[in-house]
């Protein structure tokens, strides 16, 4: 009895292993194999191409890249733009730009998602047309909701046309037009499309909270408002991170929306670093600028997620 | 199993490199005519070629525009993978040739006679240190007035010589409450309409040290500075939706009748015509006012690469007929340009054509062939954007001033240089 026993115990798992036959050994790496290729892929396209970024950053690179090292000019160029603001370079537009985008954009995502999913998440009649309505949005491209927004906002064209022709003439709204206003309409086309799809990350988050809870503070004689401001929101925070970061993401790469909506703006005023960077790179050859801006805008994104990322995940493994 | 397979590859590439081995009857192209008046004058090119035996192969672009193409051939250089030819502008031919990767066609330039019935003004960019690396498609200019003769019937207004008498004119459009200037506001537009205000307001010589020299002299002096106060008053002229408007619906204004006239480069005769509208009946060709007798140019090449040997036959093949008079005439009637050459009959041109190839020829005699710097021909693209950045923001007023306008414009050239 007892060697059966013994025989038993070898046949666990742990005992199990290292297997000898080449089905055995070729079962444990099987899942290495299958990760192989994408991890070599993302390893030279994407870290790969950072460096090689980086690289040319430091090059007198123009038409063709040129691989000898010829110093941080690039960079003083930029840093030199940077303080030219009257009248502003394109790098300061561009810069400028991106703040006022990404924060407005962020934010007002963020807020109206929140108000949507929490209406939504009243068990209303018709709920199930609703999400759609507000999700499908984001099922469209950057320049499909470009192009339609721009039509919209023309003056010539959509709505101010629109209101002049239905009697109220004295409708004035021409921002797509307005060097000073005209990066506020990509906001509005931004927050547009992505909001329905930030409601749709916070009902799944809503619905995942513990009726029981909300039911604790009901009886302690919470109010609805003091339910959601202490209890759902700070319950909601995992759900927080992951609009932030798909939001975040969004905002720095919009190259499209601004040329679909704007095509730059009057006199490059819509402008964002990424159409800074295809500008200088692609159209005037001056491919160690177009580079140097691409690093810093990879600098400003690792500035801003990595403390954020650290400060919301370090909790985890409590 | 294996070496079946292995035997059967190895066969295959041999079969392979057997036939390249030949003359490959076969022309690689890269372009972005695609459009309707575009594709049918290129198509002249190909039916020539197939009579020769050559067949016609596009290089597929994504996105279709001259940007996307661009990226396109640079990859594709970089890969080594050369096309036969490729539509180029300016001083791209240079860049490339400057990178040695442009093949060299001064034998047949010579026996073709190139040297002497293509303007000297356009041999800078598609001769590049002594060896022809280009054929010249054609010769846009930018320095025109395209105007509505209904409207101009109209108001009573008459060709106007000067740029006073322009602003007349637009002061009788404005009091008959038809948009004057129809513009795109888009830099290349505004800075194209620029390139005619600085030649007519400072001159054929002015134009040229400021504009293709790149004199900081010039660029700063009181006459850079008339010339913005120019444009300033033009821009009055303008509706204000104009900002952002592609060109070609600026020119469906002039031919709807919306506004009198649009200051252009001569593509937007093509629009006239696919509107079958006359020249002299509907519309009206003038010189932009101050400028009669100067040309201010710009051109599509099709830049040759060095291919090897076994595509160099088709190569030449492609250039002579592209440079060959009678595709000069069929092409150009076509798109609205004139020949690149100069002794092209003009007989099958229409009267704005006629007139565009005798002023080519007097401006090519005269010394007055200018390139356009908003269109890339009077320098390189990082100065020609930078200049473009500076009217712009002046334009839409991010630049206040002529004065600041003229310090702003040498600094960002300077800058860019």
């Amino acid at each position: 009895m007892s060697t059966v026993a013994t025989t038993q115990i070898k046949l666990t798992p742990e005992h199990a292993r290292p297997r000898t036959s080449v089905r055995g050994r070729l079962q444990d790496a099987l899942p290495k194999i299958v990760l192989a290729p994408s991890f070599a892929i993302t390893v030279v396209f994407v870290y790969g191409f950072i460096l090689w970024t980086i690289y040319l950053s430091f090059t007198n690179s123009k038409t063709f890249p040129s691989y000898a090292i010829t110093g941080a000019r690039a960079y003083q160029r930029l840093w030199n733009w940077t303080f030219d603001t009257d009248p502003p370079s394109s790098w300061y537009t561009s810069i400028t730009n991106m703040g006022i985008f990404g924060f407005l954009y962020i934010l007002i995502c963020l807020a109206l998602g929140l108000f949507l999913a929490i209406l939504l998440d009243q068990k209303i009649r018709g709920e199930g047309v609703l999400r759609p309505i507000y999700l499908y949005p984001m099922a469209l491209s950057f320049i499909v909701t470009g192009v339609a927004w721009k039509w919209f906002l023309d003056p010539g064209l959509g709505l101010e046309q629109t209101l002049h022709q239905w009697g109220w003439t004295s409708f004035h709204f021409d921002w797509i037009k307005n060097k000073d206003f005209v990066i506020y309409t990509v906001v509005i086309a931004g927050v547009w499309q992505a909001s329905g799809f930030i409601m749709a990350m916070f009902l799944a988050g809503l619905r995942g909270i513990d009726g029981e809870i909300m039911k604790a503070a009901q009886i302690d004689g919470a109010t609805t408002f003091q339910l959601y401001r202490r209890i759902v929101i700070p319950l909601l925070r995992p759900i927080f991170l992951s609009a932030f970061i798909v939001l975040a993401h969004l905002a720095i790469k919009s190259y499209d929306l601004v040329v679909a909506l704007t095509s730059g703006g009057p006199g490059g005023s819509a402008w964002l670093p990424s159409n800074f960077m295809y500008e200088y790179t692609f159209k005037r050859n001056e491919m160690a600028v177009g580079s140097a801006s691409a690093v810093i805008m990879l600098m400003t994104i690792v500035a801003i997620i990595v403390p954020y990322l650290y400060s919301e995940l370090r909790e985890k493994p409590r | 199993m294996l070496r079946k397979l292995l035997i059967g590859t190895a066969l295959a590439s041999g079969l392979a490199f057997a036939a390249h081995a030949e003359d490959v009857k076969e022309v690689q192209m890269l372009h972005w005519w695609t459009s309707g008046g575009e594709a049918a004058a290129l198509n002249v090119l190909k039916q020539d070629l197939a009579k020769e035996g050559y067949a016609w192969k596009d290089v597929p672009v994504a996105g279709g525009g001259g940007d996307a193409a661009m990226t396109a051939l640079k990859a594709m250089v970089a890969a080594g993978n050369y096309p036969t030819a490729s539509q180029m502008l300016g001083y791209t031919v240079l860049d490339y040739a400057a990178a040695g990767v442009m093949g060299d066609l001064t034998e047949t330039a010579k026996k073709e006679g190139w040297d002497k019935s293509v303007p000297a003004a356009l041999q800078k960019f598609s001769v590049y240190d002594g060896k022809w690396v280009a054929a010249p498609v054609n010769v846009h200019s930018v320095n025109w007035l395209w105007i509505n003769k209904a409207v101009m019937d109209k108001i009573g207004g008459a060709e106007p010589k000067t740029f006073d008498d322009f602003i007349a004119l637009l002061d009788k459009a404005k009091a008959a409450g038809v948009t004057p200037l129809a513009l795109g506001g888009q830099n290349w537009q505004e800075a194209t309409m620029f390139d005619s205000v600085v030649l007519s307001t400072g001159g054929p010589e002015f134009y040229k040290k400021a504009m293709n020299d790149l004199d900081d002299a010039s660029l700063k002096s009181d006459t850079m500075k008339k010339s913005f106060d120019n444009l300033a008053k033009l821009v009055t002229y303008v509706d204000p939706n104009f900002s952002g408007r592609d060109w070609n619906l600026a020119t469906a204004m002039v031919i709807k009748g919306d506004a009198l006239v649009q200051v252009m480069g001569d593509w937007a005769k093509g629009e006239f015509h696919a509107a079958n509208k006359t020249p002299g009946t509907d519309f009206l060709c003038y010189r932009f006012p101050g400028t009669d007798g100067s040309v201010i140019y710009n051109s599509d090449m099709f830049g040759m690469f060095n291919v090897p040997d076994d595509r160099k036959a088709a190569q030449v093949a492609l250039a002579t007929a592209t440079l060959s008079k009678s595709f000069q005439s069929a092409f150009n009637v076509v798109k609205g340009s004139v020949p690149a050459r100069t002794d092209v009959p003009d007989t099958d041109f229409d009267a704005c054509g006629k007139k565009g190839i005798a002023d080519l020829k007097k401006a090519n005699e005269g010394g007055t062939l200018f390139g356009s710097l908003a269109q890339g021909y009077g320098a390189p693209p990082a100065v020609a954007n930078a200049y473009k950045d500076v009217v712009s923001k002046f334009v839409h007023g991010q630049i206040k001033t002529s004065d600041e306008a003229v310090t702003e414009l040498v600094k960002a050239i300077d800058d860019a240089k």
